[in-house]
Formats: C-alpha cells, sequence, structure tokens
C-alpha cells in the first residue's frame, strides 16, 4: 500500500441532528496499523463519528475517504466490504442463541467469502476458533452456552469477535471496556495489542483514559462536536482546551 | 415452603443435533415422530372425511399456507397484515391466465406463483426499509386499494369477477396438490430458518443494525423472503381460484389477512408448525360455530380471546416444551 495516502481521512465532516450539532466539521487522518484513541466528555459526538464512518449516518458536509476511495453516504454493508468492522456500544447479541453461533450472521458475509476464496467452509469450527481467540475458555464450553446467560465481559468479547470475524483492516471499538472490571479490561488488552501486531488499524473510542493511553499511538479529542486537541496522551492532557472541558474552566 | 417448576431437557444425544441422533431406534423414534405427525395427519386422514369437510379442509389448508408464508415474513420482521394482497395477486394471475388464454391449471399455479411472488415484491419493494407497524400499515391498505380499483375501472372483470374458470380435473388431484404443497412450505421453511442463511433472516429481525455491521444488505434478504413469502401466498390464491372456479374482488378480502395472524398467535410464531396448527383449530372451528347462528362471531372471538390468555406462547411452543424436556416440582428455600 502507498505510504503517503492514509488509510482512512475525514474532511471537514458535519453532523446536526435536527440544529444540534453533533459533530462539527472535524478532520482527522489514520495511517496503516494505526491505534487512534478517540476521547471526549459524554455528548460529545464521539460515537456519532463512528455512525458517519462507518455508513450508519449520512453526514451533511464534509468528506470521508478510505484509501483514497470516497466512501462518503456509503450503505454500511458497502462499507464494511472494504475492511473497515466496528462494534457497539450497547452489546446487544443474539440473547436465545448459543454464543458461536453469534458469530455466523460475520461469517457469513459476502467480505468473508471474498477473502475465503468464494467459499464459506465450516462456520461453526471458525466461530469456535475465533471465540476462542478472545479468549473463551474451550474445555468450560462456555463457547456452547446461550449468550443471554453470559456476563457482559464475555459479551463485550463477543462483540470483538464479530467485528474480528470480518477479517478488517480497520476495527472501530466503540466503548469496548466501558462496564468491565479492571480484570477484565486487563484480559482485552493482549486481545487488541494482537490486532494490532497482525498489522489492523484500529479506532477506539474509550472513557477509560488510563488503558488507553497506554495502548494508544495517538489521541484525538472531541468536545461539543468540535476536535480541540490531537496528539499523545500526556499532550493532550495537558492541553487546556481540554482540561477546561473534562473539569470545567476556570475562568468564565 | 416455595415450590418451583424445575425443567430438565431429556438426556437424548438428539438433542445436539449430533451424528449420534442415529444410535438407537429410540432416539430414531424420538426424532422421527413429531415430524411424522403432520405427514401422516393430512394424508393419512385426509381422505376419509365426508365431502363437505373435505371442502372445508382445503380452504382450511390454504388458509394454513397463508399463515405459514405470513410466519416466514415474520421471521424477517415484516409484519404482514395483507396477506390478501398475495392471495388476491395469485388468484387473478391464475383466474386471467386461465380466462383469457385458456391456459391449463397446470400452467396458470407455477406462473401465478412465480409472477404473483415478483409482482407482490414489486409492489412492496419500496416499504420493505419501514419497520414493524409502518409495514404492516401498507400491507393492509394495498388489497384493498386493488379491491377498489378493479371496482372502478372493471378490469379483470370487474366487480363480476373472472367466472367458469378450469377446475381441477377431480377433487382428488386438488386435494393431494394442496397438502403435498403444505408439507413442502411446513418442512422447507422450517429448514431454511435452521440454516446459517435462516439465521441470518432472524438476526434481521432480532437486531438489524448488528446484521448490517456484519456487512450484509438487509435490504436484499429482506426482499427474498418477502418474494418466497408472496410466492406462496399466490399458490394459495391461485390454487383456491382453480377450486372456486372463480377469481374476483373477494380475493383481497380481509379474511385472508386477519385469519393467518390468528393462526399464527394460536399456534406460536415463528415455528411455521404452530401457525398451520392454528389454521387447521380456528378454520373447522368457524365451521362447527356456524350452528349457532349470529353468535358464531361472539363464541369464535370468546375462544381466541380464552386461548390467547391461557397459551400465550402458542400451542406448538407449549407442546414442543412438554415433549423435549422433564418437568418436576422442586422445594426451594
Amino acid at each position: 500500500m502507498n505510504d503517503l495516502i492514509p488509510l482512512l481521512k475525514t474532511s471537514g465532516v458535519s453532523k446536526s441532528f435536527g440544529g444540534v450539532l453533533a459533530v462539527a466539521s472535524v478532520s482527522f487522518e489514520l495511517k496503516e496499523g494505526e491505534l487512534l484513541g478517540i476521547i471526549g466528555p459524554n455528548g460529545s459526538g464521539k460515537t456519532t463519528l463512528v455512525n458517519l464512518v462507518t455508513g450508519f449516518v449520512k453526514p451533511n458536509s464534509g468528506r470521508i475517504e478510505y484509501r483514497g476511495k470516497n466512501i462518503t453516504g456509503w450503505a454500511p454493508y458497502k462499507i464494511v466490504s472494504l475492511g473497515i468492522a466496528r462494534t457497539f456500544q450497547m452489546v446487544r447479541p443474539f440473547y436465545q442463541l448459543p454464543a458461536f453461533k453469534n458469530l455466523i450472521v460475520p461469517l457469513y458475509s459476502p467480505r468473508v467469502k471474498k477473502l475465503a476464496g468464494g467459499k464459506y467452509g465450516d462456520r461453526d469450527a471458525v466461530a469456535l476458533d475465533l471465540l476462542e481467540e478472545v479468549g473463551f475458555e474451550r474445555d468450560a464450553h462456555v463457547s456452547y452456552k446461550v449468550a443471554g446467560s453470559l456476563p457482559q465481559g464475555y459479551l463485550k468479547r463477543l462483540e470483538l469477535a464479530k467485528s474480528m470475524a470480518l477479517r478488517p483492516d480497520l476495527v472501530i471499538l466503540d466503548e469496548l471496556f466501558s462496564g468491565l472490571s479492571l480484570a477484565e479490561v486487563a484480559s482485552i488488552v493482549p486481545i487488541i495489542e494482537k490486532l494490532r501486531f497482525q498489522g489492523k488499524a484500529i479506532i477506539m473510542i474509550e472513557h477509560r483514559l488510563k488503558e488507553l493511553f497506554r495502548i494508544a499511538d495517538r489521541v484525538m479529542v472531541l468536545n461539543y462536536g468540535k476536535k480541540i486537541a490531537e496528539g499523545s496522551g500526556k499532550e493532550v492532557m495537558e492541553d487546556k482546551a481540554v482540561k477546561n472541558a473534562y473539569l470545567g474552566s476556570e475562568t468564565e | 415452603m416455595k415450590r418451583r417448576k424445575e425443567r430438565i431437557d431429556r438426556g437424548i444425544k438428539a438433542r445436539s443435533e449430533d451424528i449420534f441422533a442415529l444410535s438407537s431406534y429410540r432416539e430414531m423414534f424420538y426424532l422421527l415422530v413429531p415430524r411424522a405427525i403432520p405427514v401422516v395427519g393430512l394424508l393419512g386422514v385426509a381422505p376419509f372425511l365426508s365431502p363437505y369437510w373435505k371442502e372445508v379442509f382445503i380452504s382450511t389448508a390454504v388458509y394454513a399456507l397463508l399463515a405459514i408464508s405470513w410466519d416466514l415474513l415474520i421471521s424477517a420482521g415484516l409484519v404482514s397484515l395483507g396477506q390478501s394482497l398475495f392471495y388476491g395477486i395469485g388468484s387473478y394471475v391464475a383466474g386471467a391466465l386461465n380466462y383469457y388464454w385458456g391456459w391449463s391449471p397446470l400452467f396458470t399455479i407455477p406462473v401465478a406463483t412465480l409472477v404473483g411472488g415478483v409482482l407482490c415484491t414489486v409492489m412492496l419493494l419500496p416499504v420493505l426499509r419501514l419497520r414493524g407497524i409502518y409495514f404492516a400499515m401498507v400491507t393492509l391498505v394495498l388489497p384493498l386499494m386493488l379491491m377498489r380499483l378493479v371496482e372502478a375501472t372493471r378490469i379483470l372483470g370487474g366487480t363480476e369477477g373472472l367466472t367458469g374458470l378450469t377446475p381441477f380435473p377431480n377433487p382428488v388431484t386438488s386435494f393431494y396438490i394442496i397438502q403435498i404443497a403444505l408439507l413442502i412450505a411446513l418442512f422447507g421453511f422450517r429448514r431454511i430458518i435452521d440454516s446459517d442463511y435462516g439465521l441470518v433472516i432472524r438476526g434481521i429481525n432480532d437486531n438489524d443494525r448488528s446484521v448490517m455491521s456484519a456487512g450484509i444488505n438487509i435490504y436484499w434478504y429482506k426482499t427474498q423472503i418477502l418474494f418466497l413469502g408472496a410466492s406462496v401466498g399466490s399458490f394459495a390464491g391461485a390454487f383456491g381460484t382453480h377450486v372456486d372456479m372463480f377469481a374476483g374482488m373477494p380475493g383481497f378480502a380481509l379474511d385472508y389477512s386477519l385469519l393467518p395472524v390468528a393462526s399464527a398467535v394460536v399456534g406460536g410464531m415463528g415455528t411455521f408448525a404452530g401457525p398451520m396448527i392454528g389454521a387447521f383449530i380456528l378454520v373447522p372451528l368457524s365451521e362447527v360455530l356456524r350452528a349457532l347462528g349470529a353468535l358464531r362471531i361472539v363464541f369464535y372471538g370468546l375462544f381466541l380471546v380464552v386461548f390467547i390468555v391461557a397459551l400465550p406462547e402458542g400451542i406448538f411452543p407449549y407442546m414442543q416444551r412438554k415433549y423435549h424436556q422433564f418437568e418436576r416440582w422442586v422445594e426451594i428455600e
């Protein structure tokens, strides 16, 4: 791949919902294999930005490019087939199905078929392997348990496995760590590091700053839909605008 | 001392859908008996009915097909209140081919099944993006609109309809055609919905955003399911038209829309067997109640209410549970 063309590039992307500007002219770039963190207070437009990139919401203005190709306003399924996979903040698995059966849907996608050379293969076996990769213990038969009976930590991992099943080049993780204990977060971090090792680019939206700064190459801060800072975790936290956004400004 | 009902799955390996399923006769029968019931019930018992009840049986089977088609649509999250659209289109296509060009039922029915499926799909394509009640409203209105269109423009025989259509060569033929169609739809759809393809379909109903983010074009899959459901409904219409020797505005009547829904609710949604059982209870029941004259609808409605309150899950899921699970009372602190 050409190093000069960024993997993902947005320029001046805006989206408003009935007068409320959720994302205001945000531009950012993401290089191949990079891990970008997006942070910001609640309601600062992080999830909307993800929805814009993945096609769930169409921007009012601006341009989104993936590998130099304009994907602005594309349907979600087309964007996924290019290699962008995402997880949802609110996990909603198919509760009545066994955990591994939840992976059948992504494994059924045209992208997986194309990458496998036109064959789907044994989806159940692939699903079980994927779950093992995200830390489902095979001996304990957790993968066969009904998704509705699994604790939150497993559901988050299932969500991660669902995006990994698509064999993406860019994974967007929307608050993967929220609602998890420190120990659970610590057990998921190596999976993310492994994804990076495989050369995948990752965007993480996170409120758990400490854990994020430890693995992110670069962090972008949003507030009221605008990008207010960008840089390493340390740089960003020393930024005055960021301090104001999180803690409120001292001088009104 | 409180007591709680404990349910335990029967310890037969057949339930794991494994190769072990065939390791003993006991397990083979465990698997085979429930599947044999509809086959034996339809093909075996039906020929011994009196001519009157044979007619009731045929119309019951038509409603059962519409109910199964409804159940397929609901599996993909498409709530249809317009099964009569499928029935009416199928009946008019078959009727017109027979009336104007003299095609035999041998050709009109297959053609009406496919053409009807395509026509209904195309008509509903613009609203396929709507979900739940919005889609339902459009399906409810479309057949009523078409009915008035036929009346106003006097096409296809207008209010008189197309009469004197070719009947089936003998009642026995029609009898077996509908039974076999019903069995194919029942077992075919159950198989489809249990496959990985069916998992995607059920996923669309459960959580369409999750399916979209898996790189699957949900509208294309909804279109396929709509076509399948509409084809089955159109087949029922084409078949019914040749039995009645008449195609007309009653094909779009509300009965064909509402009875399938009631059947599915009574029998248990999303199981295909349930709606079929529901139709086989409701339609004959309505015939039996004819003796009551004007009070018929009152008792019919009462029965529906009692049924839905007493067995909200539906007949088939209830029977399935009893068959697959032991139940016992256990004491809890």
